[in-house]
């Protein structure tokens, strides 16, 4: 739905105007991707992993195993899906804020090394020295897992220019939520990168809510997809909670980034069903409004619908759940049997060279 | 009536130019905004503007001249009606040069030089800002350099700008950003002619926007790239802080030594000259407390050039703090194609039995010179430069605290939570045995540098107090 509201100066340059509005209306005049059941199916294991996987942490947080901050990502699992699906493994880069788990899992990072992360033992991935909100793997291209709101998104500009810089054609994802959307830093970098034609998706997870306060209540354009206009950035509008809209929106961002126009700013528009974080209460919004994303938006279920639809029989679908249910039990098992980092660890990896 | 024109100081740091140019002849009528002269300094060639209306008089000082201090009379004008060859002492005069500019971020260039008369000879006489952090001492030969070496003079300015140029010819990875880095060829000239050698994707400008570019540097450097950032100030890193202490000091450590980062951020540290207080500070203690950050303050232009090469190939994220009062000053550097030093290894710049000076930076030069008067008062000091303050040299510290058994620390910065409340935090944890008396720390004052140049003064650590706190621990009145 582009929203017809225009300054006088975009009235009088069309052509602006055209860049800043192609992509939305390629995306209106297609909002789903024509994926074949091998590709939903896959889909929906990714999502239903990072689902099962997100409600275990919970869990384990609630017994003590893990501790400090852990942000869940469910009902946020059609975005991370959606966009990575659409990357170029093994050449592009993604970058992100502290909601990290989903975007690790949908880049198939192993389950049991992030959870053994979670718990701080010394098979984590960053040898339990990060935790929930700082975890990489330079190998998967992911760069991580920030802690600070909106830092992802410079840096992400970086990881961009240095594949401008190199040519490789690859291109970075940058995810960041509503909250981090405010930040000064993101604005700063969205000037650079449209003025260098940097090849940067930025994608806004708007899960409605920075931590407690309501976009609505923090933010004075809340539709976040035209906050690029300033900087002649494209925007995109998108369901979040439809991985096939979510992988057709990428198809076209991501072509319109890689042939060299710069950045495209994608909104998804999702929703988490947990607290901001574990020790969040929500008290912010009302339980039917919850209830309300459950039933009637919930991204798995209606994969599952579809899938259904294509002839899938419930019993197949119930062994994919069976299956990711025994691959997460084994990460928890594995996250709490595992030691913890050795003492010596503590001074390790504080600088790479010895002076 | 008479008018002097003055060599005009044209930046804070000016003490002398070239006159490049004289676009005015001996009996010219000027106007007042007319281009009298061009002026080269050592970061531009900058107009020099008429103020008065009248006849240009004499030419004093010729087309071509180096060296002319700021405050010379260069030529002489007559007012309206006057004569120009007459008396002109006792007129006082001012010369106004083209300038100025946003003032948080261009490099101030002041108008005008300073009246003058017979009466006032002590007061010109007593320079004013930062002039008393200049010093003329010289250090001892580093050890690093094999005996042979060939050598020659540079100044802070060109070492700095050779090393990122060598190595950028030899590392692809390597490439300088920031503010007025390529076009302008850098605020301080420090990057003049790499944008013609290397082009504008390997030397980038970027807009005013420290958090954002400095973000951008460091995604760069964890992408695989080795990235200069180029700060004009550390004073506008302030902006940029949580990218080099949350992003780029802690990321290695977090991902359990995954992901380097092997990012440069550098520029101009502590107090220039009169440029009040939101310019003048001494960054060293806030980085150098942060694990996973190197921290390089050198001083003279042979540690700054081989200093620098070796942050640029360091696979850790480097702060390199330079000093913008020595830019212009010339040192001797081995002529060699690859002056390349350690990074966390202090130096003994001048050889001493009775008190160690502990300095960095600027400090050093001060030190140095507090080390020649206490020569002349039967005083031996040993000087340390630390060049690192993270890792800190200790043993070094700890070294030349046991052979003289005295240790002050000399230190252009505010006292609280200093490198020197480490030095002395070090000397006592470490060292307390060694010491025949208290370590001092001889600072700025506690306070933000104030502008007026008699309160900078007042402020700012000068070779005095070095001395007096050497006798001091010395027990020498």
């Amino acid at each position: 739905m582009a929203k017809a509201l225009r300054s006088k100066k975009s009235e009088t340059a069309p052509a602006d105007q055209f860049i800043l509005h192609s992509l939305q209306q390629a995306h209106e005049a297609k909002r789903s991707y024509h994926a074949t059941t091998e590709q939903m199916l896959d889909f929906y294991e990714q999502m239903l992993l990072i689902r099962r996987f997100e409600e275990r942490a919970g869990q384990l947080y609630g017994l003590g195993l893990i501790g400090g901050f852990c942000h869940l990502y469910i009902g946020q699992e059609a975005v991370a899906v959606g966009l990575q699906s659409a990357l170029k493994e093994g050449l592009d880069s993604v970058i992100t804020g502290y909601r990290d788990h989903g975007h690790m899992l949908a880049y198939g990072i192993d389950p049991k090394v992030i959870m053994a992360e979670l718990t701080g033992r010394q098979a984590g991935i960053s040898k339990g020295k990060g935790g929930s909100m700082h975890m990489f793997s330079t190998s998967h291209k992911f760069y991580g897992g920030h802690g600070i709101v909106g830092a992802q998104v410079a840096l992400g500009g970086g990881l961009a220019l240095a594949h401008q810089y190199r040519g490789d054609g690859g291109l970075c994802l940058a995810y960041f939520g509503d909250g981090a959307a405010n930040q000064g830093q993101v604005y700063e970098t969205f000037n650079m990168a449209s003025l260098w034609k940097l090849p940067i998706v930025f994608a806004i997870e708007n899960n409605q809510y920075a931590m407690g306060t309501s976009t609505a209540r923090s933010s004075a354009e809340t539709e976040f997809y035209r906050r690029g206009t300033a900087f002649r950035i494209p925007g995109m509008d998108v369901n979040g909670m439809d991985v096939l809209e979510v992988r057709q929106a990428a198809e076209i961002a991501f072509r319109h980034v890689r042939e060299g126009n710069g950045p495209v700013l994608m909104e998804l528009n999702t929703y988490r069903y947990r607290g901001h974080s574990m020790s969040d209460p929500a008290k912010y919004r009302t339980r039917e409004e919850v209830q309300d994303m459950r039933e009637h938006r919930d991204p798995i279920e209606a994969l599952k619908k579809l899938l259904i639809e294509k002839g899938k029989s419930e019993d197949e679908l119930k062994d994919i759940d069976k299956r990711i249910r025994a691959a997460v039990s084994q990460a928890a098992d594995f996250a709490e049997s595992s030691p913890e980092p050795e003492p010596s660890e503590l001074y390790t990896d504080v600088l790479v060279e010895s002076y | 009536m008479g008018i002097e024109l003055k060599m005009p100081a044209l930046s804070p740091t000016m003490e002398e130019g070239t006159i490049a140019k004289w676009l005015k002849q001996e009996g010219d009528s000027i106007a007042a905004g007319d281009i009298i002269a061009e002026i080269e300094t050592d970061k531009a060639t900058m107009e020099f503007e008429a103020v008065d209306e009248g006849t240009l008089g004499k030419i004093l000082i010729a087309e071509g001249t180096e060296g002319v201090k700021v405050g010379t009379v260069i030529a002489t004008m007559a007012g309206e009606g006057g004569d120009a060859s007459a008396d002109i002492s006792r007129a006082p005069a001012e010369a106004g040069a083209s300038g100025g500019g946003e003032p948080s971020h261009e490099v101030p260039a002041f108008a005008g030089t300073q009246q003058k008369d017979e009466g006032d000879g002590e007061k010109a006489a007593a320079p004013g800002g930062a002039a008393q952090l200049a010093a003329s001492a010289k250090a001892a030969r580093d050890p690093e350099i094999p005996a042979g070496t060939a050598m020659k003079t540079v100044t802070v300015r060109e070492a700095l700008r050779d090393a990122m140029a060598e190595e950028m010819r030899a590392d692809e990875r390597v490439f300088v950003m920031g503010e007025e880095v390529a076009q302008y060829q850098g605020a301080y000239k420090v990057t003049q002619g790499l944008l013609d050698e290397f082009g504008p994707r390997r030397v980038i400008d970027t807009p005013i926007t420290e958090y954002g570019f400095a973000g951008i540097g460091t995604g760069a450097a964890m992408g695989g790239l080795k990235p200069v950032v180029e700060f004009m100030t550390f004073n506008f890193a302030m902006q940029a802080i949580d990218h080099i202490v949350n992003s780029a000091a802690k990321t290695n450590y977090m991902s359990g030594g995954q992901m380097r980062c092997p990012v440069v951020f550098r520029g101009p540290n502590a107090a220039a000259s009169r440029v009040g207080a939101q310019h003048s500070q001494n960054y060293g203690p806030w980085y150098a407390s942060v694990p996973g950050l190197i921290v390089i303050a050198p001083y003279d232009a042979a540690d700054c050039k081989g200093l620098l090469k070796a942050a640029i190939r360091s696979e850790d994220p480097v702060v390199f703090l330079e000093n913008e009062l020595v830019y212009g000053r010339g040192f001797e550097v081995p002529d060699t194609g690859d002056w390349v030093l350690p990074i966390g290894k202090a130096r003994i710049v001048r050889e001493g039995s009775d008190v160690t000076i502990v300095a960095y930076s600027i400090a050093v030069g001060l030190a140095l010179e507090a080390a020649e008067e206490l020569a002349g008062e039967g005083i031996e000091a040993e000087v340390v430069d630390l060049r690192t303050l993270r890792p800190l040299d200790k043993q070094a510290i700890l070294t030349s605290l046991a052979k003289t058994n005295r240790l002050i620390v000399a230190e252009e910065g505010w006292p609280t939570c200093s490198i020197a409340s480490e030095v002395m935090a070090i000397c006592m944890e470490e060292g307390f045995d060694h010491l025949d008396a208290p370590v001092l720390r001889v600072t700025d004052e506690d306070v933000p540098l104030p502008y007026a140049a008699n309160l900078e003064k007042a402020a700012l650590i000068d070779t005095p107090r070095i001395v007096a706190a050497a006798k001091k621990v010395c027990y020498r009145g």
